[in-house]
C-alpha cells in the first residue's frame, strides 16, 4: 500500500492540536516547539508531495478513498491534481511561517496553536477533498476556529465586531452553497457525493443556470467577491498576525478554489451563462479594491483591501473560462497567498514595535530593520506584477485571458496595477524611509531570528517562481486541462 | 385477553421490568442507608440504567416481525427500542449529574421519580394504542411535574413545577379530548386500525383536521413547539438544572417518538393535510426560538429557547415525510439529546460554584477551568451545527430531506435560522474564551460523576459527528418501521 501522504498532511495538525490541549498550559516553550515540529513536518510533506506529483501524467494522484457513510454516498476521498497541489504547498508554507511569527504569543499559547492547527486541518481538507460532503465538512472546520482566534487574540478595538461579522458571512455563504450541493446530489440521481462521479451527472441546463449562483457566490463570499467582500478587510485587520496570514493567504483561496471546484466544474453550463455578470463583479473587485486600498491610512487596511483587489483577479481569471485565465488564476492563488502572508507578517512586526499602524505616524523603519524592508519591497513588486516576480507570472496570463473575452475589461482592469503601484510605493516611502518619529525611535529593535527565517523563506519563494515559472505553470496547466474538458464536453 | 404469556412478550417489556426492579432497589437502599450514604443512590441508579441498556441490547432487540405484543397495546419494534435505549442513556447521565446537587443528590425520591418517569417514556416509545399512549404520557409527566418543583423552599422551582403542571394538564386534557373524538369516529383505539379507517375515507375531513390539531397540542407541548412553548423557558430556569436537562432531552425525545409514530401510522393516509400544518409549526418554532434566544442573559433560558429552535429543526425531517427525513430526525434527536445533556451538565457544574446562571458568570471560564471551557466549546459548536461534531451531519441530513422533498423554502428557513443560532452560541463562547473575570483564580472543581458524564458526552458528540455510519444505520432501521 502506498504511504497515505495526503491523510498524514491533513490530520497532522488536528492530532497535534489534541496533543497540545492535553499539555499543561504553562509549559509555553514546549508548546511552541511541538507546534513548530508539527508545522515543519507538514511543510516537508507538502514540499515532497509537490515535487513527487507527476505533471506529465496529470489527473488525480495520491488518491485515497474509504467509505464514510456509504448509505448516503459519502466517502472519504482525497487526491491532488495540478490545481490543488500548489495550494497544499501554500498551506504548508503559511502554517510554518505562521508558527514562526507567532512565537511571541503569550496569552494561552496552548489554545492559540491548537485552534490555529484545527484551522489548518480544515484548510488542507478542503483543498484535497474529492467528495462534496467532505469538502463542506472541512470547510466548516476551517471557519469556526477563526472566530475564536480573532475574538480572543485579535486587535482589541475591533475584534469582537470583526470576528462575528467574518464568521456569519462565511457561514451564510457556506450554508447557501450547501443547499445547492444537496440539490445537485438529489438531482443527479447518482446517489453519490463524489466529485468525480458528479462531474458526469449531466445536469439539465436550466438546473445548472438556476443553482450556479447559489453555489458559486456562496463560496465566493470567502474568496472576497464584490459585493460580499466587506467582512474581509475588517477580519484581516482585527486578526492576530498569524491568523491574518492564514486568513488572507490561505482561507480566501479556499473560497476561490471551492467555487471553482463545485461551481464551475460541476455546473459548467451555469458558469457559461453567468460568466459575464461575474466578470463585471470581479472587475469592480479589482479596481475598486485597489482604489480603496490606496486611500486607507491604516497600514493593515491597505494590505487588507489589496487582498480584495488581488483575489478579484483570481475570480476574474476563473470567470474567463479559458486556458490563459484559469492558469493565471491558479498561479495567482499561490503567488498572492505567499505575498499577502509576507505583507501581514511585516505589518505585524511593525505594529508590535511602533504600536500604531497609521501610515503618517510611521517612518524610517528600513534603517532599524533592513531585512523587513527588503521583504516588503519584494512583496510589493510581486503585488505590482513586476516581471521576475511571481506576480507577473500570474497576472499576465489573467489579463491575456480577459483580453480574449473583452479587451475593454482587461484595459479597465489594468488600471488596478497602476493604483497598486501607487499605494505600494507610498507605503515603502513613508513607512520604511523618511524619518522615524522620535516618540518611539529609541525603543525600536530589529526583528528576531525566527521572524527573519520566515520572511526570507517567503521572499525567496516569490522570486523563485518569478524566475523559474516552469516549476509551477505546467503543473497548474495540467489541472486546467481537466476543467477545459468539462467546459467543452458539457 | 392476552392469551398465554410467552417469552417474546416478556422480552418486549424487558427494560420496563428491569426499571421496576431498579426502583425497588433504590427504594430499599433509601430506607436502610443513612444520610451520608444516600449519595450512592446515584451510582446505583446510573449503574442500573446502564446495566439495563446492556442487557436489553443483548437479549431484548426486536425481531423483524411487526412486533405487536400484549394484545396490541405495545409494539416491540426498532423505532421504540432505539428510543428506549436513548431515554435510558439520558437517565443514566441525569442520575450522575444529580449526585452532587445540594438538596437533591441525597434524596431517594429524586431517583425514584426519575426511574418512574423513564419507565413512562419507554412505554410511550412502544405504545401502539391510544389508551396505552395516554397512560404512558401521563406516567411520564406526573413525576416530571414533581421533579421540576423539587426544591420546595425555592420560589422559582415551585413556580416552575406549578407552571409545568398547569400547562401540562391543560395540553393533556385537550389531547385526551382529541383521542376520544378519534375513537368515537373511527371506532377503534388501535393506531394502525385508525389509519385503515382514514384511508377508507371513513372520517370527515374537518374532524380529521380537528382531532389532529388537538393531538398536536399535547405533543407540541411535550416537544415545546411554538405555540405551545411558553412553559419551557420559565420551567428550565426555575427547575433544578439536572431536571431541566432531563426535560429538554429525554422528555422531548419521548414527545417526538409519539409524534412521529402517530403521524406516520394513524395519520399517514392524510399526510398531505398535516404536512403543511407541521411545516408552519416547524418554521415558527425555529424562528421564534432562535430570535428570542438572542436576547437572553440567563444561560438556562438561552438553552430553553435554543431547545425550542432545535425542535423546529427536527420537525423539518418529519415534514419531509420520507425515510431519509425520519432517519435524519431520529439521528438529530440522538445528537441533540447527548449535546444538550452535556450543556446542562456544564451549567450545573458552573452553577454550583458561581451560584449564578447568568451568562456573565461564564466570563473567563477557559482560564478558570480549561477543560470545562473546551467541553463548552464542543457542546455549543455542536448545537450550532459545526463539524466535526454531531450537530453538523444531522443538520445536513434534515436539510437534505427537505431538499429531496423539494421543500426548498423550508431548507432556506432552516439555514437562516442556523445562522441566527450560530450568533448566540458564539456569544456564549466569547464569554468563555475572551472576557476576563475577577474570580479567575478560583478554580471550578469537577467532581467525579460530573467528570465521567461530561467526558462520555463530549467524546460521544465527536464520535457522532465523525463515525457517522453506525448511527445512520440505527436511525434508518428505526425509520424503516414506519415505511
Amino acid at each position: 500500500m502506498q504511504f497515505p501522504v495526503i491523510s498524514v498532511i491533513v490530520f497532522t495538525p488536528i492530532i497535534t492540536s489534541l496533543l497540545l490541549l492535553i499539555m499543561p498550559g504553562n509549559r509555553k516553550t514546549e508548546i511552541r516547539v511541538t507546534s513548530l515540529g508539527a508545522a515543519a513536518l507538514d511543510l516537508s510533506l507538502s514540499i515532497w508531495l509537490y515535487f513527487s506529483y507527476n505533471v506529465s501524467a496529470g489527473g488525480y494522484q495520491f488518491v485515497e478513498q474509504y467509505n464514510w457513510l456509504p448509505q448516503f454516498g459519502i466517502s472519504y476521498h482525497v487526491g491532488v491534481d495540478g490545481l490543488n497541489t500548489p495550494l497544499v504547498l501554500l498551506t504548508g508554507v503559511v502554517m510554518f511561517t505562521g508558527v514562526l511569527i507567532s512565537w511571541g504569543v503569550d496569552d494561552r499559547p496552548r489554545e492559540f496553536f491548537a485552534f490555529l492547527f484545527i484551522l489548518a486541518t480544515g484548510v488542507f481538507g478542503v483543498f484535497v477533498s474529492l467528495d462534496l460532503f467532505m469538502l463542506f465538512f472541512f470547510y466548516e472546520i476551517a471557519v469556526f476556529p477563526m472566530y475564536l482566534l480573532i475574538s480572543t487574540w485579535g486587535w482589541k478595538v475591533t475584534r469582537e465586531y470583526a470576528a462575528m461579522k467574518l464568521t456569519l458571512y462565511l457561514f451564510i455563504g457556506s450554508v447557501v452553497a450547501l443547499i445547492g450541493a444537496l440539490a445537485m446530489y438529489f438531482n443527479s440521481g447518482l446517489g453519490s457525493f463524489d466529485l468525480i462521479t458528479l462531474e458526469t451527472a449531466n445536469f439539465s441546463v436550466g438546473f445548472q443556470r438556476f443553482w450556479f449562483p447559489f453555489v458559486f457566490i456562496g463560496f465566493a463570499v470567502l474568496g472576497g467577491l464584490f459585493p460580499f467582500h466587506n467582512w474581509s478587510p475588517d477580519g484581516h485587520v482585527a486578526a492576530p498576525t498569524a491568523v491574518s496570514m492564514f486568513h488572507a493567504g490561505v482561507l480566501m483561496k479556499l473560497g476561490a478554489f471551492a467555487s471553482l471546484r463545485i461551481g464551475i466544474m460541476l455546473l459548467p453550463e451555469g458558469a457559461k451563462f453567468w460568466m459575464p455578470t461575474i466578470i463585471l463583479l470581479t472587475l469592480v473587485n479589482v479596481v475598486y479594491g485597489a482604489f480603496i486600498a490606496s486611500v486607507q491610512t491604516d497600514f493593515k487596511y491597505v494590505v487588507g483591501f489589496s487582498s480584495v483587489s488581488h483575489m478579484g483577479l483570481v475570480a476574474m481569471g476563473f470567470a474567463t473560462l479559458n486556458r490563459e485565465g484559469l492558469i493565471g488564476s491558479g498561479v495567482q492563488m499561490f503567488s498572492h497567498g505567499v505575498m499577502t502572508a509576507l505583507f501581514f507578517a511585516v505589518v505585524g512586526m511593525i505594529y508590535d514595535r511602533a504600536h500604531t499602524r497609521q501610515i503618517p505616524e510611521l517612518g524610517g523603519f528600513a534603517k532599524k530593520m533592513p531585512l523587513v524592508a527588503v521583504a516588503f519591497i519584494v512583496g510589493g513588486l510581486v503585488s505590482m506584477g513586476m516581471p521576475g516576480f511571481s506576480g507577473f507570472v500570474a497576472e499576465f496570463p489573467i489579463f491575456m485571458g480577459v483580453w480574449e473575452f473583452k479587451p475593454w475589461i482587461a484595459i479597465v482592469g489594468a488600471i488596478s496595477i497602476v493604483i497598486t503601484a501607487s499605494y505600494i510605493i507610498r507605503i515603502i516611502s513613508s513607512v520604511f524611509f523618511g524619518k522615524m518619529p522620535e516618540s518611539y525611535a529609541d525603543h525600536i529593535t530589529d526583528v528576531k531570528v525566527l521572524d527573519k527565517v520566515a520572511l526570507i523563506f517567503l521572499s525567496v519563494l516569490l522570486i523563485v517562481i518569478g524566475v523559474f515559472p516552469s516549476i509551477m505553470v505546467p503543473m497548474v496547466e495540467s489541472g486546467v486541462e481537466n476543467i477545459l474538458r468539462l467546459l467543452g464536453g458539457a | 385477553m392476552f392469551g398465554s404469556i410467552n417469552t417474546s412478550m416478556i422480552l418486549a417489556i424487558l427494560p420496563e421490568i428491569m426499571l421496576f426492579i431498579l426502583a425497588g432497589f433504590v427504594f430499599v437502599f433509601d430506607l436502610v442507608w443513612d444520610d451520608s450514604q444516600r449519595r450512592n443512590l446515584g451510582w446505583i441508579s446510573a449503574g442500573g440504567f446502564s446495566l439495563i441498556i446492556m442487557i436489553s441490547l443483548m437479549l431484548g432487540t426486536p425481531g423483524s416481525d411487526s412486533g405487536l405484543v400484549w394484545g396490541g397495546m405495545l409494539r416491540h419494534d426498532w423505532l421504540g427500542f432505539a428510543f428506549k435505549m436513548l431515554f435510558l442513556f439520558g437517565a443514566t447521565i441525569t442520575a450522575l449529574f444529580a449526585m452532587d446537587v445540594e438538596d437533591l443528590g441525597k434524596k431517594g425520591e429524586f431517583y425514584l421519580l426519575l426511574i418512574f418517569s423513564t419507565l413512562g417514556m419507554t412505554l410511550m416509545a412502544s405504545s401502539s394504542n391510544l389508551i396505552m399512549l395516554y397512560l404512558s404520557i401521563e406516567a411520564t409527566s406526573l413525576p416530571l411535574y414533581i421533579l421540576a418543583g423539587f426544591f420546595k423552599d425555592d420560589d422559582k422551582s415551585t413556580e416552575a413545577g406549578f407552571k409545568y403542571f398547569l400547562f401540562g394538564a391543560m395540553a393533556s386534557a385537550i389531547m385526551l379530548y382529541g383521542f376520544s373524538l378519534l375513537y368515537g369516529f373511527s371506532g377503534t383505539t388501535d393506531l394502525d386500525a385508525i389509519a385503515g379507517v382514514i384511508k377508507a375515507g371513513g372520517m370527515n375531513p374537518v374532524l380529521l383536521v380537528g382531532t389532529l390539531l388537538m393531538i398536536l397540542v399535547g405533543f407540541g407541548f411535550k416537544i415545546s413547539a411554538v405555540p405551545f412553548h411558553f412553559w419551557a423557558p420559565d420551567v428550565y430556569e426555575g427547575a433544578p438544572t439536572v431536571v431541566a436537562g432531563f426535560l429538554s432531552t429525554a422528555s422531548k425525545a419521548a414527545g417526538f417518538t409519539v409524534l412521529i409514530r402517530v403521524l406516520l401510522t394513524s395519520y399517514a393516509p392524510a399526510s398531505d393535510t398535516w404536512m403543511m400544518v407541521l411545516a408552519i409549526i416547524s418554521t415558527l418554532t425555529m424562528t421564534l426560538g432562535n430570535t428570542l434566544a438572542l436576547a437572553q442573559k440567563n444561560i438556562k433560558r438561552l438553552l430553553a429557547y435554543s431547545s425550542i429552535a432545535h425542535a423546529g429543526y427536527i420537525l423539518i425531517g418529519v415534514v419531509a415525510i420520507s425515510e431519509l427525513g425520519i432517519t435524519g430526525s431520529i439521528f438529530y434527536i440522538i445528537v441533540y439529546l447527548i449535546t444538550n445533556l452535556a450543556a446542562f451538565g456544564i451549567v450545573s457544574v458552573v452553577g454550583r460554584i458561581t451560584g449564578s446562571d447568568e451568562i456573565s458568570a461564564y466570563d473567563g471560564l477557559s482560564r478558570r477551568s480549561p477543560w470545562l471551557g473546551l467541553a463548552m466549546l464542543v457542546v455549543f459548536l455542536s448545537l450550532a451545527g459545526m463539524p466535526p461534531f454531531g450537530g453538523f451531519i444531522v443538520k445536513v441530513l434534515v436539510l437534505a430531506s427537505a431538499v429531496k422533498a423539494k421543500l426548498f423554502w423550508l431548507a432556506f428557513v432552516g439555514i437562516l435560522n442556523s445562522i441566527i443560532g450560530l450568533y448566540y452560541y458564539l456569544i456564549v463562547l466569547k464569554h468563555v474564551y475572551l472576557y476576563r473575570s475577577e474570580n479567575e483564580q478560583v478554580e471550578i472543581p469537577v467532581t467525579r460523576p460530573y467528570a465521567i458524564g461530561l467526558i462520555v458526552l463530549t467524546i460521544g458528540i465527536i464520535l457522532l459527528g465523525v463515525v457517522i455510519s453506525p448511527w445512520f444505520n440505527v436511525s434508518t432501521i428505526a425509520a424503516k418501521v414506519l415505511f
